[in-house]
């Protein structure tokens, strides 16, 4: 149960700095996840960067919530390699308006990721210096992971899931 | 149609510098990668890279196909090794779904990862020689992925793109023939590798063309997010296996070389260690296979492994099972798991959310090559064409990887 103490030393220095800017703390198989705000997102990242020796920036991405008031999450997974541990910190932002403060301030990695999280989701990374497509083309004019774009075609019946009792 | 990054060479005729178009599709870059070069003589001023050549849109597939089904994708992410992706896949799953592995199965899993391991860095170190006017050595160490191949063959049927093993253990039991070629590849390879060593380690002309070359400082390659031998040969000491131990590594003893520079001859000399340690590794799991109950080859979860062919067809139990599993109705848990392996490249992580539906609610692969990648524009500015090309060879990007 040592990860876990040490998750909760985590959470509780986080409060202390952010009081109620860090919400919904989970820790789903041992990994500390929270959600926070976009208007402290830079803070968080780089006190967790700085103070608390998250040094290494794992992955940025995010996930659609079609439906939802704050519809996009983004995700950011960072790791302390000196303790050995992760964290995952979650920011859900408006489909309407999709905008976040880049990252790339605190890491020069993560140019690519939020290209590619721009290019998957449509995702404005503010500040950010190149933003532009990274794996599609220029004029693709969607962001196809946003779940409204379909697989296939539509029309198709026989995957649909009502068909196995959901 | 327009192009994605228009560069046209400069008309003016009092300027210096020449436009360069290196790729999509160059003989020298070993893949389809685009860079528009501005060249003053031989020296690179600036470099735009552009990718996507290959992007097949793996995460919106994966969206759309129950967990058994994107095995074969995986296998295409970095098809040099992906006995790999296929295991770091299958043990997200079982990590959502809390499946305990039997040790034997942890074992056979480590000996086919360790192996692709080995193939991943013959192909990568033969390549840095080859680039570097050897195609000697390359000739001599590339034999041996065919071995390797011959026994991916032997366990699953297939050679490049494996579809190995599935969710909750192996497909089958690996035979004695397979068994009987490992041993073979153990007993031949060493020589091989120091013979491989001997070509170019201390080969005066691979020095001059190496060492020295593209140099990074492990505060850099922090900064930029790189993973595996490209980090190590920085001197940062991070590999996954040992920070964050997966199928039994823990019980493994091995090293983790790690460079001082971060040049294109750290990297290789960590390569070639590494393969040293693989072979360790395999060698050791044989030995411990030998005191494991035979024939045991999956965990014991009938929900989500698929039974005998033979028991479906006589036996009602495992007729529903099969269904379920086939088509996708397997009652895994609403969360979202992480989950890291050491792949040839670097740290291969899947981020899967699970929301109790027939197919993953999101996945991502935290790719080493794209992340590792974005690097290579910016440090091959001052750096000589022919640098740049051995440089992108060191750095072992394979574009499937790259584009997933």
């Amino acid at each position: 149960m040592e990860e876990t103490t040490l998750n909760n030393d985590i959470h509780v220095k986080l409060t202390e700095k952010f009081g109620e800017k860090v919400t919904a703390v989970s820790e789903p198989y041992g990994l500390l996840t929270f959600v926070t705000y976009k208007d402290v997102i830079i803070n968080v990242l780089s006190h967790l960067k700085e103070e608390l020796k998250f040094n290494f920036l794992t992955d940025i991405t995010a996930v659609h919530y079609p439906g939802k008031d704050h519809g996009i999450a983004v995700v950011y997974h960072l790791h302390n390699m000196v303790e050995k541990v992760r964290i995952r910190v979650k920011v859900f932002i408006s489909e309407q308006n999709p905008t976040i403060p880049t990252a790339t301030t605190v890491w020069k990695g993560a140019n690519w990721m939020e290209r590619e999280t721009y290019d998957l989701f449509g995702v404005k990374f503010e500040g950010h210096p190149d933003l532009r497509r990274i794996l599609n083309m220029d004029d693709l004019g969607v962001h196809p992971m946003l779940k409204q774009y379909p697989l296939e075609d539509p029309n198709r019946v026989d995957k649909k899931d009502e068909f196995f009792g959901r | 149609m327009n192009h994605n990054h228009p560069v046209f060479t400069d008309n003016d005729p009092q300027s210096e510098l020449v436009t360069l178009n290196l790729g999509p599709t160059h003989p020298a870059t070993h893949g389809v990668f685009q860079n528009v070069l501005q060249l003053d003589g031989e020296r690179i001023v600036s470099g735009v890279s552009t990718i996507g050549y290959i992007h097949r849109a793996f995460e919106k597939i994966a969206e759309h196909r129950p967990f058994y089904q994107i095995t074969p994708l995986t296998d295409r992410l970095n098809y040099c090794s992906s006995p790999i992706n296929n295991m770091g896949w299958h043990m997200t799953v079982e990590k959502l779904l809390n499946i305990k592995m039997p040790k034997r199965v942890d074992y056979l899993r480590v000996i086919v990862m360790e192996l692709s391991r080995i193939a991943d860095h013959i192909i990568c170190n033969t390549i840095i020689g080859q680039d570097t006017g050897a195609t000697t050595t390359f000739l001599y160490l590339f034999q041996f992925r065919e071995h390797i191949y011959e026994i991916f063959e032997e366990v699953c049927g297939a050679r490049l793109t494996t579809n190995i093993g599935r969710i909750g253990g192996f497909e089958r039991d690996f035979n004695d023939i397979a068994f009987a070629k490992i041993n073979k590849f153990l007993k031949e390879f060493p020589a091989a590798l120091k013979e491989f060593e001997n070509l170019l380690t201390r080969n005066r002309i691979f020095i001059d063309r190496t060492a020295g070359v593209a140099e990074v400082s492990k505060e850099i390659a922090l900064e930029y997010s790189w993973t595996g031998p490209l980090l190590r040969a920085t001197g940062v000491d991070y590999d996954v296996r040992v920070s964050d131990p997966y199928s039994s590594y823990q019980d493994f003893d091995f090293e983790v070389p790690v460079g001082t520079s971060g040049d294109i001859y750290d990297r290789y000399l960590v390569r070639n260690e590494e393969m040293w340690q693989s072979v360790r590794i395999i060698e050791q799991a044989m030995e411990k296979l030998k005191s494991e109950e035979k024939g045991i080859f999956h965990a014991d979860v009938p929900d989500f492994y698929l039974p005998p062919k033979q028991e479906v067809y006589n036996n009602m139990e495992a007729l529903i099972y099969h269904f379920k599993i086939v088509m996708g109705e397997i009652d895994a848990p609403k969360a979202e798991v992480y989950h890291a392996v050491e792949g040839g490249n670097g740290e291969l992580g899947f981020y899967l959310i699970n929301d109790g539906g027939r197919t993953p609610y999101r996945l991502h692969f935290r790719r080493p090559s794209f992340i590792n990648y974005q690097m290579f524009a910016p440090m091959s500015e001052g750096m000589l064409l022919s640098d740049a090309i051995i440089n992108m060879s060191s750095m072992n990007i394979i574009a499937g990887e790259l584009d997933a």
